[in-house]
């Protein structure tokens, strides 16, 4: 393996900054690393080699000139990226891992494209996701599932199973994902990665594939804290063009990780939600949390209980704003104006008959599955029971989370209840995939962020840690993420992720 | 077109038997720059979907963003129904599939709209003045346009394919509801004619609309309802769609009041449903069902922030509001002391801002009338052109004025010259000199012209001095014929009177 694809963001950064490494040598060695693994994990959809080296190309010629355009390269210019496959790009494949879209190409840019294009990170390319981003473990892809790097048997979450797989894999440094009930922080979470969900509006959704708007929200993924502060310094702050983004940037995010780094936690209160452990949660992964706030008492952290007692009632919210939203969002997919169109085998040629084929051949099950809960729970006279009650079990929530902020600064919890579970394991069971997202839910339906850590293993695979902020306080995730990263790093004598087994290629291959 | 033939009861018959219930919808297209959600232009006539971005397509990722001068724009017309201003507002998404709608529903608000319980005094023909109470005037986007080809229809069922023009989706509307308006009697189609003229005129009055019908920028939707003569409880109504010219509003109308009068006499219902109204046979075939469970599964537009209206703000707007247009008619009537009929002619001819602007620049009221009544109005209607096109401006009426009053040109050659203004000429006074207009008034030259004339004509000469005062003007043709055109008649026949000592 090239020792080049283990640095981090960051590292690798100062290495190109300093000359060391060109950008082009950069992206090269993370596709060979794809070409070698990906076969086997399937976490690339597209892989766009030519445009990244003739990117990095780019950022390598203005750093050997010299002068003020070298100096006013981005700090991560020449660091390679892969982008989740449901926010749009030109000039590369946009599917959503959805037959629906297979072959799109969008004529425009995501802000968040327009943003790491102008800081020149070459983006390797598009990496997999359950269709539409809906699921929690990127089976429910049109284009074959991810597999989890730590053990190829087990899935890698989701709906952002591919980008987590491609930084915990080493195929690429950082990542972009989306998340609108976990699909950063769980993929984050069971790879043993890094993953934040900014506060919502921090980062322009322009461009991101919609499923459900009031909950999405693009952040970073990465190998490490600061990696990740960096990459939402570059993605985030105000558009135009997205109405819901906040109007003034967050800033001190890298500031804030790099204090985090120190390890010094003295004068910061961890609230840990009672609601969000015991009971469902796997004994491996409740025993690393326990012992991740040790270490944070140690640090000088003060550990303090809250309750969110509507906690209990927001997966079932979530379950029915969340498909209102796909339901109406997804409506736009009909084969009159771009993507698939599928024409009725038999019978009269209608356009209603047009559409009807197009969804029905476009859409895999979990998708129907959201249309047609959301249909129902927007449908006249069933509205006020369904949506109506769950935006009110929102309220709740939120004003839960505004009283745990009176206590404490941030708020702590497993990532998710389980580490990683078999391939196929709930292919029967969508309500236990959905249980997947209990501790990550509340955070969207209360638009605060939440950032997730490796917090060690439990049956050799990772575990992940939360933390929770009040809305616009990203900087305190970052600063206790980078806490809890160096302390765990030091008493491990290395990252997590450098724990992890060598990717059997082999045993995949024979398989296919 | 429908395969049968309404039954219908005549209109005052009906009418002796039956209440009419009244309700209109209109929308009206908003001139802003840009979309009501995107930067694409909001521009009418071009190459079909040019105008549009991805937004207006409603590919994969967009997001809209309210277009504020539409906000503005739909507040002031909120304000010139004397509505209330919403304090705060948002949009709904409504939910249908249908392939003029690119994103499968449309952006609109619901159940909050930016502008509600408002009023407008509607003039009838004869003076009368009739309130309707106008229930909101919400925002929304339009569609876009569908042209079905082949089939026999022109609607989408049996066509062989479809067109659309995505130009006009996204364009911003504001669709004004009344309430259920009832008194109106034998007058509802007049009313319905005029209330839609009135607020097309507001719109018009606002700039906030080109508000032209023909073109789809203001659009009618009437619902009618009969009940039995004292009845309270209305009848089951009908809504007819885009009734695009006010001639049309009122026929439908009264077609509809005649139609439901059949069904009712028959002791069959009236079925709620949508109408479609055709000009050519005046009437209106059944559209689709309607009922109030029409099911477009509504819900707040989570892409949207909700609209606040400060105090400030909508103050601001209250002082750009022009005075309304039945008042300054009123109020322009009286300053110009026209008689009744005079004044309609003015409306009807469409000129009252030109004879405001005219009287403004120093002619009077009756100078003003004359010319754009007159002369002006001709020009136009012979070069088939409205009359702000010929481009006459308020300051050649009155420099043409007081050329005549300055005895400089007469009336004739006054007319002459408003022409060569039009074609581009210059400036009256310009025109006279260049041209050589101005009338002979030297009295030597007319002196000299009419000693002519005189001695050329001695019979005329004798039918003057017996008192015919009238044979003076067998001397003008002579006089003018050796003044080409340009003696001032009245000073020639001063000229004789003194020669003959009369």
């Amino acid at each position: 393996m090239n020792e080049l694809i283990k640095l981090s963001g960051t590292e690798l950064a100062a290495k190109l900054r300093a000359g060391e490494v060109t950008s082009v040598q950069a992206v090269q060695a993370h596709l060979d690393r794809i070409a070698e693994v990906d076969g086997a994990l399937n976490a690339f959809l597209h892989v766009n080699a030519e445009e990244a080296l003739a990117v990095a190309a780019e950022v390598d010629a203005i750093r050997a000139a010299g002068g003020a355009d070298a100096e006013a390269l981005h700090p991560l210019a020449g660091v390679p990226i892969a982008i989740k496959d449901l926010i749009v790009t030109k000039g590369q494949p946009t599917t959503a891992a959805s037959k629906m879209l297979e072959g799109w190409m969008s004529p425009y840019d995501a802000t968040v494209i327009e943003k790491i294009r102008a800081a020149k990170l070459p983006m390797l390319g598009k990496t997999n996701l359950d269709e539409f981003a809906m699921g929690s473990s990127t089976e429910h892809s049109a284009y074959g599932v991810t597999r989890n790097p730590w053990n190829l048997n087990r899935i890698p979450g989701g709906s952002g199973g591919g980008s987590a797989a491609a930084v915990a894999s080493f195929e690429a440094p950082l990542a972009l994902g989306t998340d609108t009930g976990g699909s950063i922080r769980q993929p984050g979470a069971v790879t043993g990665t890094v993953g934040v969900k900014p506060t919502y509006g921090a980062v322009s959704r322009y461009g991101a594939i919609a499923m459900a708007s009031s909950l999405d929200q693009i952040g970073p993924v990465s190998r490490t804290v600061l990696d990740s502060a960096y990459l939402q310094e570059l993605i985030g702050g105000h558009d135009p063009k997205d109405s819901t983004s906040l109007p003034k940037d967050l800033e001190g995010l890298v500031a804030a990780a790099e204090a985090g780094a120190t390890g010094d936690l003295k004068g910061l209160r961890v609230g840990v939600i009672k609601e969000l452990q015991g009971e469902g949660y796997q004994e491996g992964v409740q025993a690393r949390f326990n012992e991740s706030l040790e270490l944070l008492k140690a640090a000088g952290a003060e550990i303090v209980e809250v309750s969110c007692p509507n906690f209990k009632y927001a997966l079932g919210a979530y379950y029915l704003i969340m498909p209102s939203e796909v339901s109406s969002n997804l409506a736009k997919f009909d084969g009159v104006r771009f993507g698939k169109r599928v024409l009725p085998q038999e019978g009269p040629m209608t356009i209603e008959r047009v559409m009807g084929s197009t969804r029905a051949a476009g859409f895999g099950d979990e998708v129907k599955r959201r249309i047609i809960l959301g249909t129902y729970a927007l449908s006249a006279g069933y509205y006020d029971a369904y949506y109506g009650s769950a935006q009110k079990v929102r309220t709740l929530i939120q004003r839960d989370f505004d009283a745990a902020f009176e206590q404490a600064d941030v708020l702590i919890s497993p990532t998710a209840p389980t580490v990683a579970f078999e391939l196929g394991a709930n292919d029967n069971d969508p309500l236990a995939m959905y249980l997947n997202d209990v501790a990550t839910i509340p955070a969207n339906l209360a638009g605060i962020p939440g950032i997730t850590v490796p917090g060690g293993l439990s049956e050799n695979l990772p575990v992940g840690i939360q933390f929770l902020a009040p809305a616009f306080q990203d900087a305190r995730l970052y600063r206790a993420g980078a806490a809890l990263e160096t302390l765990l790093e030091k008493q491990w004598g290395q990252s997590l992720i450098s724990q992890a087994p060598a990717i059997d290629t082999a045993s995949i291959a024979q398989e296919a | 077109m429908s395969n049968y033939t309404d039954e219908l009861v005549d209109f005052d018959e009906a009418l002796d038997r039956y209440d009419p219930v009244l309700g209109f919808e209109v929308h009206v297209e908003l001139n802003t720059k840009t979309k009501m959600f995107s930067d694409a232009p909001n521009a009418f006539g071009d190459a079909p979907n040019t105008n549009v971005t991805p937004v207006d397509l409603g590919l994969p990722g967009v997001l809209p963003v309210v277009n504020k001068t539409a906000v503005e724009y739909s507040i002031l017309i909120g304000l010139a129904l004397n509505c209330q201003i919403a304090e705060k507002c948002g949009f709904a998404r409504k939910n249908y599939f249908y392939p003029d709608t690119p994103k499968n529903f449309q952006t609109s608000q619901f159940e909050d709209p930016i502008a509600y319980d408002g009023y407008l005094d509607v003039e009838l023909e004869d003076g009368e003045i009739f309130r309707v109470e106008i229930e909101r005037a919400h925002m929304e986007e339009d569609a876009g346009k569908l042209t079905h080809m082949g089939g026999a229809t022109g609607r989408i069922q049996g066509a062989d394919y479809s067109l659309v023009d995505y130009n006009r989706s996204g364009v911003p509307l504001v669709e004004i509801v009344t309430k259920p308006i009832t008194g109106a009697g034998k007058r509802a189609p007049e009313l319905a004619k005029a209330y839609v003229a009135a607020v097309r005129e507001i719109v018009k009055n606002l700039g906030v609309s080109d508000a032209k019908m023909e073109r789809g920028n203001v659009r009618c939707d009437a619902n009618v309802s009969l009940m039995p003569k004292g009845a309270e409880k209305f009848g089951t109504r009908t809504e007819t769609k885009n009734v695009n010219s006010l001639r049309a509003v009122e026929h439908a109308v009264h077609f509809e009041i005649e139609r439901h009068a059949a069904v009712l006499d028959s002791g069959a219902k009236i079925v709620q449903e949508t109408r479609h109204w055709h000009e050519d046979t005046r009437s209106t075939t059944s559209g689709r069902p309607k009922s109030d469970a029409d099911d477009y599964r509504y819900f707040p537009e989570p892409d949207l922030v909700p609209i606040v209206t400060t105090v400030e703000w909508i103050e601001e707007l209250r002082g750009r509001l022009p005075e309304p247009p039945a008042e300054r008619r009123k109020r322009l009537k009286a300053e110009w002391g026209y008689a009744d009929k005079e004044f309609r002619d003015v409306v009807n001819a469409g000129v009252l801002d030109e004879i405001e602007a005219t009287i403004a620049a120093g002619a009077s009221a009756a100078v003003a009338r004359k010319w754009w009544m007159g002369e002006i109005a001709r020009l136009a209607k012979a070069a088939d052109k409205d009359i702000a096109a010929l481009g006459v401006t308020p300051a050649t009426i009155v420099e043409l004025n007081s050329l005549i009053e300055g005895k400089k040109i007469n009336d004739k050659i006054a007319r002459q010259v408003l022409e060569f203004v039009i074609a581009g000429e210059g400036s009256p006074s310009e025109i006279v000199d260049k041209r050589s207009l101005a009338v002979v008034n030297d009295d030597d030259a007319l002196g000299k012209a009419v000693d002519d004339a005189m001695a050329a004509m001695p019979d005329v000469v004798e039918k003057i001095k017996g008192g015919k005062m009238q044979a003076i003007g067998a001397l003008m043709g002579p006089v003018m014929k050796a003044t080409r055109g340009q003696a001032d008649a009245g000073r020639v026949r001063e000229i004789v009177m003194e020669k003959l000592g009369l």
